[in-house]
């Protein structure tokens, strides 16, 4: 498993593999908000939670098509589906490491974003927390999104159409930790139903992935 | 004699068969009955007019919304366990018309929101997670037609179906928190007093039987046509190895 996951982001780094694209899709996504909704501060200050958000969700989701494609293209994941290793350990590995080279960027990228977006200083800490806990949901809940839609030629806007649904309440709990945390009020239930959602993904959806892949190798 | 006999496709459609034009004509009648008592024989509301009559058309279209995402997640769930062909091309059968009546509530709902409420769309958790089902459907319809293996398609979709519908109830309760709604709470219930006045309530139980009875009737229709395309398609391909 620890050699899937070596392999997977010695790849994401090298050359041609895409590291950093979602990190500038991400500012790209931040520094067109004020440009299309104007510099005002009070109101950058009441939308910077949700914009972040959502522009996090939207270069997890950029990112998704290359998750498996590569591997399907190439063979690999035939041969990943012989190995001794089960299906559902491959599949969590992909999601860790798309976790690791696309999610982890994002959160750590995202308190610099936010002053730009002149987010309060209290927002802060929420932030990075709500998408620590949030992006490794869209990781898994992607990934599996990415399995149903391996085998197909033009997959990627389809794949947009499945996962989009399937993120809505892990955007809302998130947007909503990171909104309360910027408001000053209190973020507990929102915090514990995001860390809940990521805690039940992550145990549950790489069976639904494994069965998907299975079925599209068949 | 047991309900698996109607998974062979050929008893499915004699069966059916039989039943259609009885099927389509009470679901007929009752609508049309349902739906002219409605519109043009109960009073008007002391305080809405007119336009409470549109509810004759909006509870049950929003019953059936549910009630087809409900089937498909059975029939897919059927599929998976029992690897029954017809029960996949069931639940293909019934997405469109799931999207259609999510579609009819949508609008007629925005219709009336607009005199009672004073806007067109609120982001309310009714009006929210209706419009999230809707997209459930569309993302649902477009997997079946993306692949063009008919048992891939049939399992994947039926797999999304069953994750979609986790998802679906968590979207649920997940704008329920977010906001508070304008969307009064269920105003029929079978065990609680009744929100709504008889002369009201009676047609709409006419409506919604008719409109439950129609939603039969067209899936029925459809998985007939679904399970005789299939059989033109063998028919095409035995020929061309013949030749």
């Amino acid at each position: 498993m620890i050699a899937l996951l070596m392999r997977d982001l010695r790849l994401a780094v090298r050359a041609g593999g895409g590291f950093g694209l979602g990190l500038a899709f991400f500012l790209i996504v931040t520094v067109m908000v004020p440009f299309s909704v104007g510099p005002n501060s009070e109101l950058l200050t009441r939308i910077a939670p949700g914009v972040l958000w959502l522009g996090a969700l939207l270069s997890c989701l950029l990112s998704l098509d290359r998750l498996l494609a590569l591997d399907w293209e190439d063979g690999s994941l035939d041969l990943l589906a012989t190995a001794p290793l089960p299906l559902e350990a491959v599949v969590s590995v992909k999601a860790l490491a798309h976790w690791i080279t696309t999610g982890l960027p994002l959160v750590l990228a995202a308190p610099v974003l936010g002053v730009l977006l002149n987010l309060p200083g209290q927002g802060f800490l929420w932030l990075v927390l709500s998408l620590f806990l949030g992006t490794p949901a869209l990781s898994v809940i992607g990934t599996f999104g990415a399995a149903l839609t391996v085998g197909l030629k033009r997959g990627g806007l389809l794949l947009s159409l499945l996962v989009m649904p399937l993120y809505v309440p892990t955007l809302i709990f998130g947007a909503e930790v990171a909104r309360r945390g910027a408001e000053g009020m209190a973020v507990q239930t929102p915090l514990l139903m995001l860390a809940g959602i990521s805690a039940a993904v992550i145990a549950l959806l790489p069976f639904a992935s494994a069965a998907v892949l299975r079925i599209n190798l068949r | 004699m047991s309900i698996w006999e109607y998974a062979n496709p050929k008893k499915f459609l004699t069966t059916t068969e039989r039943v259609m034009p009885f099927l389509w004509g009470v679901s007929g009648l009752l609508m049309v009955v349902g739906l002219i008592w409605g519109f043009f024989f109960t009073p008007d509301d002391y305080r809405q007019g007119s336009t409470v009559k549109i509810i004759f058309l909006h509870v049950p279209a929003a019953l059936m919304a549910i009630n087809a995402w409900f089937m498909m997640l059975v029939a897919s769930l059927i599929w998976l366990v029992r690897r029954h062909h017809v029960s996949a091309l069931a639940a293909r059968a019934a997405a469109p018309v799931g999207v259609v009546m999510t579609l009819i509530a949508l609008v007629t709902g925005a219709i009336w929101g607009q005199p009672m409420w004073g806007t067109w769309w609120a982001w309310d958790p009714r009006l929210t997670s209706f419009l999230v089902l809707f997209l459930f459907y569309l993302g649902y319809i477009a997997l079946w037609e993306a692949i063009e293996d008919p048992d891939t398609a049939a399992d994947l979709t039926s797999i999304l179906c069953l994750v979609g519908s986790v998802f679906a109830v968590l979207s649920r309760y997940a704008v329920n928190f977010w906001n508070q709604g304008l969307h009064q709470g269920a105003s029929l219930s079978l065990d609680k007093e009744e929100n709504v006045a008889d002369v009201f309530s009676n047609p709409l139980y006419v409506c919604m039987v008719g409109f439950g009875l129609f939603f039969i009737a067209m899936v029925f229709y459809r998985t007939g046509t679904e399970i005789r395309a299939r059989r033109i398609k063998a028919l095409m391909a035995r020929e061309r190895m013949e030749a």
